[in-house]
């Protein structure tokens, strides 16, 4: 009479022989392989740039460790996954393909961006009827997909290339990328942005005020120029709102 | 948006790369079904898509995730995303599986089987009295695809299923594809299920494709057309229970949009020689 417990435990470790109480025994087998197959996919179509950066077989083989480690807490498996990329760092046969992770944490934001809440985006003229005198104390916010990921790889340059999406050609490791991820309509947009923009916008999602964050882009890159920077911004669609400091605010 | 019953007329499962193709042509299709669980992210294309064909179309929805055969509690987070859903989309059918799959917070995602025992009949009532009573309105709980059994069984399936169904008052999806797939691996058949099963309190039928592995046994893949077999229980059943909603569902190795429309088609010609023949 095997209880629930006895039946999930054996379900998740391969080594474990099927509960008693069963006919036939060995047909246990195919529920083991149902889970395990069917979460492996799951991964698989979460994390297709990981998948064609390592091949098949090894996906399978990190993708099947992981799944009997993190097996989902949730039904919405569309949340499945989101500590792959710390398991992929920490991975030893990976060990040697240190952009994985990286790519991977790309993917995640692109999926979660995918099915973020929807937000109408602000048209930058929004900008134009603020007071100048309050715009540096002016915070944006920020569309509700809006994710960065910040990689001392190419990781926006190793993602195209591995989705199809950009030249699969030798991609030059030796160079840092941030991402910004963002859906404000139908497509998720990844766009690698230079130091000062990466700044500023990092800055920005932290809810820091527009002067604050010119200052921090100004500090990672001189030549940071304010106005085409939030004109790309307003025109990614990523910022929805805009709100003036509070005295609460400033006092912080 | 349209009325929201599922009319007694054939339906397919929606996939997301065919709702181009149906938002553009509006092909006659009677209604379609998802997996609510695929639309419980806040925001994005699937909800989009969604909400664009539910204009159009009647909906139902057809859970996999609430582990209505568990032996925990019902997952309450699980319930309220599901409600949440269905006062959004106002489908005509809310259906679940006679299954479990998630234990002490751990999610399988596969359709577990139980043993048909009075004390797993008293559990699966009381959870399909919640999923009820949290959803306000009844639903239709499925028969599995069976690939073993529980020595500890004391019940036949469709006795299990007819008491769930007289005990709580939902009604029943009949998985004829799961008939089938259950009888070869299990050794019965199907038409002595179906015999034995409460037609009456059928409210929708399912349709699908199985594999056969190598060692003979059938698996529920949903990977490919409906055989010739469970065709041929449809029309059993019909002949039967007269004019049904029923569905085709086509999940992995997804075909091009007019190859699962056939599909609908095909079911569809079963349904119209069904109302001739009782007309007649």
């Amino acid at each position: 009479m095997p209880a629930q417990a006895e039946l999930a435990g054996a379900l998740l470790a391969a080594d474990r022989p099927a509960p008693a109480g069963l006919l036939p025994a060995g047909r246990f087998a195919v529920h083991r392989n149902n889970v395990v197959a069917g979460l492996v996919e799951a991964l698989g179509a979460a994390y297709p740039a990981v998948r064609s950066l390592v091949g098949e077989r090894f996906f399978r083989a990190a993708a099947t460790d992981f799944v009997r480690r993190e097996p989902p807490r949730s039904p919405v498996l569309i949340d499945y996954g989101g500590g792959f990329a710390g398991f992929l760092g920490s991975f030893r046969p990976a060990a040697g393909l240190p952009y994985l992770a990286p790519v991977a944490r790309l993917e995640r934001a692109w999926l979660l961006a995918y099915h973020a809440a929807e937000a109408a985006p602000l048209p930058i003229a929004a900008l134009a009827q603020m007071p100048e005198a309050v715009l540096g104390r002016c915070r944006l916010v920020p569309h509700p997909s809006l994710r960065l990921v910040v990689s001392s790889f190419p990781v926006v340059a190793l993602w195209a290339a591995n989705t199809g999406r950009g030249p699969h050609e030798a991609v030059d490791l030796d160079r840092a990328e941030t991402a910004l991820v963002v859906r404000p309509e139908e497509l998720v947009v990844v766009e690698s942005l230079t130091p000062g923009m990466a700044a500023f916008v990092a800055t920005l999602a932290d809810d820091q005020p527009l002067g604050a964050a010119a200052e921090a882009a100004m500090r990672a890159d001189s030549g940071f120029e304010l106005g085409p920077a939030l004109g790309r911004l307003f025109a990614l669609g990523a910022v929805v709102g805009l709100r003036q400091s509070s005295f609460e605010g400033d006092s912080r | 948006m349209i009325a929201a019953t599922i009319p007694r007329a054939s339906g397919l499962g929606l996939k997301s790369r065919h709702c181009a193709e149906i938002l553009a042509s509006r092909p006659r299709v009677g209604w379609f079904e998802v997996h609510p669980e695929n639309y419980m992210g806040a925001g994005g294309p699937p909800h989009r898509r969604l909400a664009a064909i539910r204009r159009d179309y009647p909906l139902s929805l057809h859970g996999v995730g609430l582990s209505i055969g568990g032996e925990g509690p019902l997952d309450a987070a699980h319930l309220a995303r599901l409600r949440t859903l269905v006062e959004r989309y106002e489908p005509g059918l809310v259906s679940e599986h006679l299954a479990w799959s998630s234990h002490e917070g751990v999610y399988f995602n596969d359709l577990l089987p139980l043993p048909y025992t009075d004390g797993t009949l008293a559990r699966v009532v009381e959870h399909v009295d919640r999923l009820q009573e949290g959803l306000g309105r009844p639903i239709l709980l499925e028969n599995p695809s069976s690939y073993l059994t529980f020595e500890e069984s004391t019940l036949a399936e469709p006795a299990f299923l007819g008491e769930i169904a007289r005990r709580s008052g939902c009604g029943l999806l009949l998985d004829l594809n799961n008939v089938f797939v259950s009888s070869q691996n299990l050794g019965f058949t199907p038409e002595s299920y179906i015999d034995s099963f409460p037609l009456d309190e059928v409210g929708e039928i399912h349709l699908g494709g199985h594999a056969t592995e190598p060692d003979g046994l059938l698996v529920d893949a949903h990977d490919r057309a409906v055989a010739d077999p469970v065709w041929a229980l449809l029309a059993l059943v019909l002949q039967r229970t007269g004019v049904l909603p029923v569905l085709v569902e086509w999940d992995n190795d997804v075909p091009a949009w007019p190859v699962l429309h056939r599909e609908a088609v095909l079911a569809q010609r079963l349904l119209d020689n069904c109302r001739h023949a009782r007309a007649g």
